[in-house]
């Protein structure tokens, strides 16, 4: 199969022919230059949205207080509901087989950390067991809060590497160091990275939820309650925010139709939506891929045609010298498919490069780090390649089958 | 070599059909050096390219070599062509980016000859043509006598039993024309068989045997007795 001879052959009448080399290529690594950059960005897209959901987890019920916005049993609109570890208890009543669940209360006043004379200001979430699980936290040494440090009201932090960078410049070990967390000492039981585009969330010490409530200011507050719902499906997750919504109105007296008392973000929901986004913008993209290639192929096949056309006396001129039919039409397909897998490649290559400069460059929330995968790249150069075997066969056979003497009248 | 009996052609161009060759019987021996004459379109190209097996005929019996040529395809007419014939064109129908070795070595490679030997065979017959310093040029940097010497030197690399030359002193002056035919006479000294489809008399002249075409037949076909000697370029043996 491998013919050096007939590599020579192609080799030669490309180089000697280069602007015409130039052309056919030109099309074909466009086409693929434009395909791996659809594709990449694409999957660029996908990537800083999937991030966006893998900040916390993607099937979480996360549910939030606000004001009445309408009237009630004789109660004016515009009440603030506050919720509470009452609710937090009604919950786990509800659902006794809940995954995950966990409240949250935020220390806005002092967020000031201290040790010894290093300061920072960070975020302070005050929170139950379950929390890493549903912020999808990675816990780099010691641990997370725990149902004990709950029940005995201990005075425990976990903190984020960021912190960790930020206070211990000496190099301390930071678990089992005391910190100053709004002046008053707390002893590091974990340090935690939470590496997902956000900022704040590595900006972060999380302290149990009930010494939080005890210390700054006696309540039992809770800001934010948070469950996930298993594998439950979007209709059931749906079915969960009513019936929470019910229970919560009931108990903090307002109309269940208010849809301003509390709110709630049923992440299982919007993932799938993402999810159906996604899947509409992929079959988008490789549509407006093929075409590209398709149109490639053609710009190839119809160069090719007009090559033919062109070194039809010579085919001629080959064939009176003893040329068979079948070795022209190796001869220009072997021709193409080298023309188009090595344009290809070079589009390949290019588009590659440029996402990888792009992906360097722009990092933003809804856009990371775009690739274009190995299997991807394999599959563009096989289909180059057929590409390529199609478009030269045509105009192959074409040459093939012109007479000899009317090749040599050709001028 | 060549037996053609009743060789029949016509042409078909929209609803008019043009009967070109009208019976042909002709016999060309080994090693005879043969000139066709006629008028313009009396068939004369007609007839070499069916000789050549560029061109099929409708009728009739052709023998190369003894081998009946009927029904064939395109694969085993290009193999007979490359076995038995070599082709001289009046417009040298070189390959215009190959260089002067290349071309002369182009039949070699479609008879499967390595790429060394084939270049080692086409410098030695560029340097019996006295082309050998001009080996790397292209065909556009060479004279009109300088192609057809390097046409010559392709057609006879593959050592074919018969060269067909149509008109190939038709793009060359007379003094090139006739250092043209010493060559050939030289060649067919060799015992290669030699056919020239010519318009000039003095060219025919030259050859063993001169027919002349006329209304698709064989109009006269007579033994040629002046024979001039010639000065040899092509001495070599
Ligand atoms: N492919 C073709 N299709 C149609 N007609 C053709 C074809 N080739 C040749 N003819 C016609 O056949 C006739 C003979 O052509 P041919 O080329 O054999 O003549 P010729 O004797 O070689 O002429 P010249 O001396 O001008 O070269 C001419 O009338 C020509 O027009
Ligand atoms: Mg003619």
């Amino acid at each position: 199969m491998f013919d050096l001879d007939k590599w020579q052959e192609i080799i030669t009448t490309i180089e000697k022919n280069k602007l015409r080399t130039f052309l056919t290529g030109f099309s074909v690594a466009w086409g693929i230059f434009m395909l791996i950059i659809l594709l990449g960005s694409g999957r660029g897209l996908q990537n800083g949205i999937e991030a966006q959901f893998a900040s916390s987890a993607n099937n979480a019920l996360w549910i939030w207080s606000g004001q009445t916005s309408m009237a009630y049993k004789g109660m004016q609109p515009g009440r603030p509901i506050r919720l509470n570890n009452e609710d937090y208890e009604l919950l786990k009543k509800i659902y006794p087989d809940v995954e995950y669940l966990s409240g949250r209360y935020s220390i806005w006043s002092n967020q000031t950390l201290s040790y010894k004379n290093q300061y920072g200001t960070f975020d302070i979430h005050t929170v139950h067991p379950d929390y890493d699980e549903i912020e999808l936290i990675d816990m780099k040494k010691g641990r997370f809060v725990n149902e004990t440090d709950i029940k005995e009201f201990n005075k425990y932090v976990v903190i984020s590497t960021e912190v960790e960078k930020a206070l211990f410049k000496d190099g301390t070990e930071p678990v089992g160091t005391y910190i100053k967390v709004a002046d008053i000492p707390f002893k590091i039981i974990g340090v935690f990275s939470d590496l997902d585009g956000r900022n704040n969330n590595s900006r972060a010490v999380y302290l149990p939820i009930s010494t939080a409530q005890k210390v700054f200011g006696g309540t039992n507050r809770i800001n934010t309650l948070v469950l996930t719902a298993g594998d439950a499906s979007v209709e059931e997750t749906k079915l969960m925010e009513q019936e929470i919504r019910t229970y919560l109105a009931r108990k903090h007296k307002f109309d269940p139709e208010d849809d301003r008392a509390i709110f709630m973000w049923n992440a299982t929901e919007e993932f799938e939506r993402f999810q159906n986004l996604m899947g509409g913008i992929r079959i988008f993209i490789w549509i407006i891929g093929i075409m590209t290639i398709i149109a490639g192929i053609v710009g190839v096949s119809n160069i090719m045609m007009i090559v033919v056309k062109e070194r039809t006396k010579e085919i001629g001129i080959r064939k009176a010298m003893g040329a068979k039919p079948w070795s022209i039409i190796s001869l220009i397909m072997q021709e193409s498919i080298l023309i188009t897998g090595i344009a290809g490649y070079v589009g390949l290559l290019l588009g590659v490069f440029l996402l990888e400069t792009v992906s360097a460059q722009v990092q933003s929330e809804f856009f990371r780090n775009p690739e274009a995968d190995f299997t991807l790249a394999v599959a563009a150069t096989v289909i180059l390649i057929i590409a390529g075997a199609f478009a030269g066969f045509i105009p192959a056979r074409k040459a093939a089958s012109i007479k000899p003497v009317e090749a040599l009248m050709d001028e | 070599m060549i037996d053609l009996s009743n060789i029949h052609k016509s042409y078909i161009t929209g609803t008019n059909r043009l009967h070109v060759l009208k019976g042909i019987d002709l016999h060309v021996k080994k090693g005879e050096l043969v000139s066709i004459m006629g008028s313009s379109g009396s068939g004369k190209s007609t007839l070499l390219n069916i000789i050549g097996i560029l061109d099929i005929h409708d009728e009739g019996d052709y023998r190369l070599n003894g081998q009946l040529i009927h029904n064939i395809n395109e694969t085993k007419a290009a193999a007979l062509r490359n076995k038995f014939i070599g082709f001289v064109f009046q417009s040298f129908n070189l390959i215009s980016f190959k260089t002067a070795l290349e071309n002369v070595a182009l039949p070699l490679y479609y008879q499967g000859v390595s790429r060394k030997k084939r270049n080692r065979m086409a410098a030695e017959y560029l340097d019996k043509m006295g082309l050998l310093d001009w080996s790397d040029h292209m065909p556009n940097e060479l004279s009109g006598g300088q192609k057809q010497r390097l046409a010559i030197a392709r057609a006879m690399i593959h050592q074919p039993k018969v060269i067909l030359a149509d008109e190939p002193t038709g793009a060359l002056d007379s003094q090139t024309s006739y250092e043209m035919m010493d060559l050939l006479q030289a060649i067919n000294r060799e015992g290669i068989t030699i056919i020239i489809v010519t318009h000039e008399r003095d060219i025919a002249e030259r050859t063993n045997r001169i027919i002349r075409l006329r209304d698709g037949n064989i109009g006269d076909d007579h033994q040629n007795g002046i024979k001039k000697e010639t000065t040899g370029v092509f001495n070599r043996p």
